[in-house]
């Protein structure tokens, strides 16, 4: 069986699963955030639903249009509270200690080596990260899954990623999960699980591991899912006390292909309107391709260490003129952390706006909506057609360096790390 | 759990635009829903459907938005049963919680015609098609998705539960 295999084996209490079968699995954490858990608790009340299944394992994350963005979003907001209120719900994360849910769910624990995981946001794939299960699904799966802690599943067969080698200067995780899906399109991994072994493991660090997995989405895939080792444990350490399984697969015959990858040949990616799959490398981009706005942030690259890559890339310049940068962190401790190191210093002294974590422009929300024919690079996950405004703007995804480079010089092109 | 029916056939990847196109998603009334079913893609689609047919679709079936309204107006329409060589993943989840039974069979989506009639037998996963005098076999439904469907979908079943 694959790691994915095993993990919705144990949750379902059985000794093996094959690809194609139906099961119903046990929950470990079941979320939603302040769009579609609304639409959950409608159902859930519906239907007359008059507990919850575990109020420990509901997260109830604020973060699309928090602090809120108008009336309608602020009463959102309110029902999601008053439900996390009546029924007592353990880790509810309104403004103040909130971030955005799947940089938040991670650094605060609650997502585990082995743990099943569903949440009403297709980004919820991300905690595979952490060698656990996770994947999005829709209001009604929610409203159930905290109802009864179960879900039910199609297992899922996999392709392998096997990574060697160690990333070059300039490239992140964003670079790697952007060259794979421009190699295997937006449904090369449709419904399957995409899980990462290799030696080249090792040279990628948690938050690498963490964008990657959050982009399994946009190949298509079910879920992406990292081989659990020293890195994982270590990020672990001090966030889950409880304990966990740690899965391996058993062997290269249980995947349908297996894909390698030598890290030291990836190059700094971008991905061009209006598909995640529109890859170029940087040095592939001849001509200069000129960007109103930067955004800085988002579920994929608003993490410490994003921010510490953007930051040595603006400290001690201006952003270009014309160019407008918007740096969010992703969650409360990594805004205070950015403000600790000097970061946030930084950032402002380039000409940067550094805000309060939300998702606010990665969906055309609040906090840096796009005109017509205005053009973004963002380090965010989606470039579809109106993404971040008007259907006529367009956005260009690309790592944190890769954005902040462009911000500098005002446009994207194939010298922008000459600075 | 059986259906029977005529089946409609379609090619790979119909979107759920074309399922429910979105200028109708003001409403979440099921008859309403049902009225524009396929409309983009099949404007006779209302008026030849009997209650029990069947719809037979390619790769890729139910693609595009995670919009819960596209199975909701095939299932008020009075199909029985979708068959498809593949399901988008989101669309195939939707279609069990709101309880309208789909089959993933490559071998039946391939061979049945427009206008064949077809009969499913849900418990063993057997697709007989009786115009052509041929049998394809679906993996059948374990019990707790037999359930789901039978009660109508997801949220009614755990309450009968
Ligand atoms: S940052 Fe963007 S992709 Fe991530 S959860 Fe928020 S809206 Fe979705």
């Amino acid at each position: 069986m694959t790691i994915t295999q095993k993990i919705l084996a144990k949750a379902a209490g059985l000794d093996t699963v094959r690809p194609g079968q139906l099961i119903s699995a046990k929950l470990d954490m079941v979320l939603g955030n302040d769009i579609t858990t609304p639409v959950a608790i409608n159902e859930f009340e519906k239907n007359g639903f008059g507990s919850v299944f575990d109020r420990t394992r509901i997260s109830l994350v604020m973060d699309h249009f928090t602090p809120n963005k108008d009336i309608k979003a602020a009463t959102l907001t309110k029902q999601c509270r008053t439900f996390a209120r009546k029924y007592d719900i353990l880790n509810y994360f309104d403004v103040g200690d909130m971030g955005i849910e799947h940089a938040l769910i991670p650094e605060k624990g609650l997502a585990a080596p082995g743990e099943c995981i569903i949440g009403a946001d297709s980004h919820t794939c991300t905690y595979g990260a952490l060698g656990a299960f996770s994947t999005g699904v829709g209001s009604t799966d929610m409203a159930a899954g905290m109802a009864t802690g179960t879900a039910w599943f199609k297992v899922p067969s996999a392709i392998k990623f096997e990574l060697s080698g160690k990333l070059p200067p300039h490239t992140s995780g964003k670079d790697v999960i952007l060259h794979i899906i421009g190699k295997i399109g937006v449904d090369g991994a449709l419904y399957r699980s995409m899980e990462f072994t290799g030696s080249g493991l090792s040279s990628l660090t948690m938050d690498d591991r963490l964008t990657i997995a959050n982009m399994a989405i946009e190949a298509g895939a079910k879920n992406g899912v990292f081989e659990v080792d020293d890195i994982t444990r270590e990020y672990l350490k001090g966030r889950v006390s409880r304990p966990y399984t740690e899965f391996t697969a058993d062997s290269d015959d249980d995947y349908d292909e297996v894909i390698k990858t030598d890290l030291s040949e990836i190059k700094p990616t971008v991905a061009f309107p209006h598909l995640p799959e529109n890859t170029k490398t940087i040095d592939e981009i001849t001509e200069k391709v000129p960007i109103d706005q930067a955004v800085i942030g988002s579920c994929t690259n608003g993490r410490i260490s994003d921010m510490r890559k953007a930051a040595a890339v603006l400290k001690g310049r201006r952003i270009a003129k014309d160019v407008r940068c918007i740096v969010i962190p992703a969650t409360q401790s990594i805004y205070l952390q950015c403000i600790k190191e000097g970061l946030a210093e930084i950032f402002i002294n380039a000409g940067c706006v550094f805000s309060t974590p939300t998702c606010g422009p990665c969906l055309g929300g609040h906090m840096g909506i796009l005109a017509e024919g205005e053009r973004a690079v963002s380090t965010t996950n989606r470039n579809f057609v109106g993404r971040m405004g008007h259907p006529g703007s367009e956005v260009y995804l690309a790592s944190p360096e890769t954005a902040a480079a462009a911000a500098v010089k005002g446009y994207i092109g194939s010298d922008i790390f000459a600075l | 759990m059986k259906a029977h029916g005529t089946a409609h056939k379609y090619g790979d990847n119909v979107d759920t635009d074309v399922i429910i196109p979105a200028r109708y998603l003001n409403t979440a009334d099921h008859a309403e829903l049902a009225k524009h079913c396929m409309e983009d893609i099949d404007a006779g689609f209302t008026a030849k459907i009997k209650p029990g047919d069947i719809i037979a679709g390619g790769a890729n079936f139910g693609c595009g938005s995670s919009r819960e309204h596209a199975p909701i107006a095939i299932k008020a329409s009075g199909i029985s049963c979708v068959i498809a060589a593949t399901f988008a993943r989101i669309f195939y989840r939707n279609a069990i919680n709101i309880g309208l039974p789909i089959l993933e069979c490559p071998e039946a989506a391939n061979d049945i015609s427009d206008r064949d009639e077809v009969d499913i037998d849900f418990d063993t996963g057997i697709i007989t098609n009786i115009t052509k005098n041929r049998t394809y076999k679906a993996e059948p439904f374990p019990d707790f998705i037999k359930d789901i469907i039978s009660a109508g979908g997801l949220l009614n079943s755990i309450k009968k539960n």
